[in-house]
């Protein structure tokens, strides 16, 4: 916990706090690592009465009950028999596997997984490797125009999405794409403007005298970037790594737009043609749709709990910037 | 500027042996290089952005002036989609379901996320423990949610009237009345507020302690406090997460699409679930018409610049910066 103000683009992106001294001069604020991280560990500043502590756990415990139990709810539901699903019961009156074994038969489930890992592995990597090349073009070159260009990076973010839907599935049209994977991940080849600006942050917060200490040692532009910036900035492009494996595993339109074959698609899409055909449109298979929906989330609760840190210092920081 | 012609030119030593005009020219050469790199760097951007924005943008203009069904040629007929648009009532039904949506789903996810965020900020050591509880719902793919939605929600059989039910009260039908699927969609999205939780609770461990020491002394109570220290410091935290979520609720999709459009669902009328994006993506990929889709597209590009541009005047009033000049 202690290393996150210094190797965390939390820390890159706020602990510098650009406007926070001016206005506060003669005030000491929240500064030394100690009390960064005595807040950070026990989310107690204003001393509190006891009564009101335990009142506010009392009422986050049931909230917190409210989060978690529609997941209980679907994993419970999933081991229930179809005439038992809607039974609203926390354990399974009788217990069965059938469901699982079921999924698996009615839809190409393992194809489905797969698609999905291949498209969410390369955009991730992809879109980590592009995005932190453009980032550092951004924040060690110097030449004229770069803050316009930057601008231009930054309000791309804003454009919605819809507006270039249209043109660029022509694009993979005409390139006789769609209907293949391509479409899905190889946009990312490009850099994302999100990432390119969380990088950038971090890649600033970087002190220069190591680039220019390689620069007379002799290493090449890309050897700077490759191997010296790059293995620096590990937390930031774990941060980027993990976002887009989420955004990537659970992308519901592109998949509408592009996979056109039920070999092709990745888990959403194969989890809405369940939807559509054991659902409100024909047989009333919940069950079906439930196991799937089971089995289409616990990948991302596994990210969740595995890169738990980078995801949340990794939000914390996007509102922070904001 | 020396710095800079060290930075791009090499070697220290240099400089005393060359004669100015050549260090000149040495430094001009650098700096040539110096940008040839920069900009190999940057051409994955550039070349992106040419391809995948400037050129689409361009090229969904031009469609949204045109009669196109991807297998013959577009048909220029000049702004008769923007026309159409006006005099289609399914647009009017979509404008006003996402509106509705927005207007109702954002003050909603503020007011729940800053509610938690102050709960968690008093929580003590629970707090990070109930962090990750209201964070986990947010890494659900979105088709599940509109998945759990049908099913908790459900008029009969469903979980939420089944809780209602205990304290009296008879739930609607929250799947099929057009008058209750909308505020539904918005109770289910309510679920996902944990990334807004954990920008708000950020934003309140950063409200320096001194600060809430003066306003003790001074003899502020807990409204004073609130009204004059805490809101103001995480004001940028809150309208960051304002801008946010109505550009995400103007375009909301995923969850009504799943639950109520889409191959499968000849049973029920879906109106009131008909929302901007749902309908721009039919028109496109489902109906063909291109054209008329992309000057839906630009429409909503112009609604979010509107949106966005008037959120930016309020808060130049409203959200205090640190250090502002």
């Amino acid at each position: 916990m202690t290393g996150i103000d210094v190797d965390l683009p939390v820390g890159g992106v706020a602990a510098p706090a650009p406007r926070r001294e001016p206005a506060l001069a003669t005030v000491p604020t929240v500064s030394t690592p100690s009390e960064v991280e005595r807040l950070r560990h026990t989310g107690r500043r204003r001393p509190r009465t006891k009564v009101g502590r335990v009142l506010a756990w009392i009422a986050l415990a049931l909230l917190g009950l409210i989060f978690v139990y529609p997941f209980v709810w679907l994993v419970s539901a999933s081991f229930k028999p179809r005439t038992e699903v809607f039974d609203n019961r926390l354990i399974p009156q009788s217990f069965t596997f059938d469901n699982y074994v079921q999924v698996w038969q009615e839809a190409p489930l393992a194809l489905w997984l797969m698609n999905t890992v291949i498209v969410t592995v390369l955009a991730a990597v992809t879109v980590t490797l592009s995005s932190a090349m453009v980032a550092w073009g951004f924040s060690y070159f110097r030449f004229r125009g770069r803050g316009a260009l930057f601008g231009l990076v930054l309000a791309t973010m804003m454009l919605p999405g819809a507006v270039t839907m249209i043109p660029v599935f022509l694009i993979w049209n005409g390139l006789g794409q769609v209907g293949t994977l391509t479409p899905l991940w190889a946009g990312n080849l490009f850099g994302s403007a999100f990432y390119i600006f969380l990088l950038r942050q971090f890649f600033l917060g970087l002190p220069r005298d190591l680039f220019e200490a390689a620069r007379v040692d002799g290493a090449s532009q890309w050897g700077i970037f490759w191997r010296i910036a790059l293995p620096l900035c590990k937390p930031a492009l774990a941060v980027t790594l993990v976002f887009e494996v989420q955004a990537v595993w659970t992308d519901l339109m592109r998949a509408l737009i592009y996979l056109r074959d039920s070999a092709t698609f990745t888990v959403p899409r194969g989890l809405k043609a369940l939807v559509d055909a054991f659902g409100f449109g024909g047989e009333w298979h919940w069950e079906i749709i439930i196991t799937a929906s089971v089995i289409t989330t616990i990948p991302m609760i596994i990210i969740f709990f595995v890169a738990q840190r980078q995801i949340i210092d990794g939000v914390a920081s996007t509102g922070i910037k904001g | 500027m020396t710095s800079e012609a060290i930075r791009a030119g090499g070697r220290v030593s240099e400089r005393q042996v060359v004669p100015p005009e050549e260090r000149e020219r040495n430094r001009k050469r650098a700096s040539r290089r110096n940008i040839l790199s920069a900009m190999l760097f940057l051409s994955p951007w550039i070349v992106g952005f040419l391809v995948f924005t400037a050129w689409p943008m361009i090229y969904s203009a031009y469609l949204s002036l045109t009669d196109y069904d991807v297998i013959n040629n577009p048909n220029f007929i000049g702004f008769e989609n923007y026309a159409e648009m006006m005099s289609d009532p399914k647009i009017l039904l979509a404008l006003g379901n996402t509106a509705f949506f927005t207007l109702v789903q954002v003050p909603l996810y503020v007011i729940v996320s800053l509610a938690l965020a102050l709960l968690l900020d008093r929580a003590g050591r629970a707090s990070g423990f109930f962090r990750t509880v209201f964070f986990l719902p947010k890494m659900t793919p979105p088709v599940a949610v509109g998945v759990l939605f049908l099913l908790l929600f459900n008029g009969q059989t469903g979980l939420v009237n089944t809780v209602l039910g205990w304290f009296g009260i008879n739930g609607p039908a929250w799947t099929t009345d057009p008058a209750w699927v909308k505020p539904g969609l918005i109770f289910m999205s309510l679920w996902t507020v944990g990334a807004s939780v954990i920008i708000l609770l950020a934003a309140l461990r950063n409200v320096p302690e001194t600060l809430y020491e003066s306003a003790k002394l001074d003899g502020a109570g807990f409204w004073r406090t609130s009204f004059s220290v805490t809101l103001p410091m995480i004001s940028p935290a809150l309208f960051f997460i304002i801008i946010v979520n109505t550009i995400a609720g103007l375009q909301t999709f995923d969850e009504a699409y799943t639950a109520f459009f889409g191959a499968g669902n000849t049973t029920y009328s879906n109106d009131a679930a008909l929302f901007y994006v749902i309908y721009l993506f039919q028109q496109a990929f489902e109906f063909l018409n291109m054209g008329y889709a992309s000057a839906m597209a630009w429409l909503l590009f112009l609604v979010i610049m509107i949106v966005t541009a008037i959120q930016l005047l309020v808060s130049r009033k409203l959200v205090y910066y640190e250090g502002d000049r």
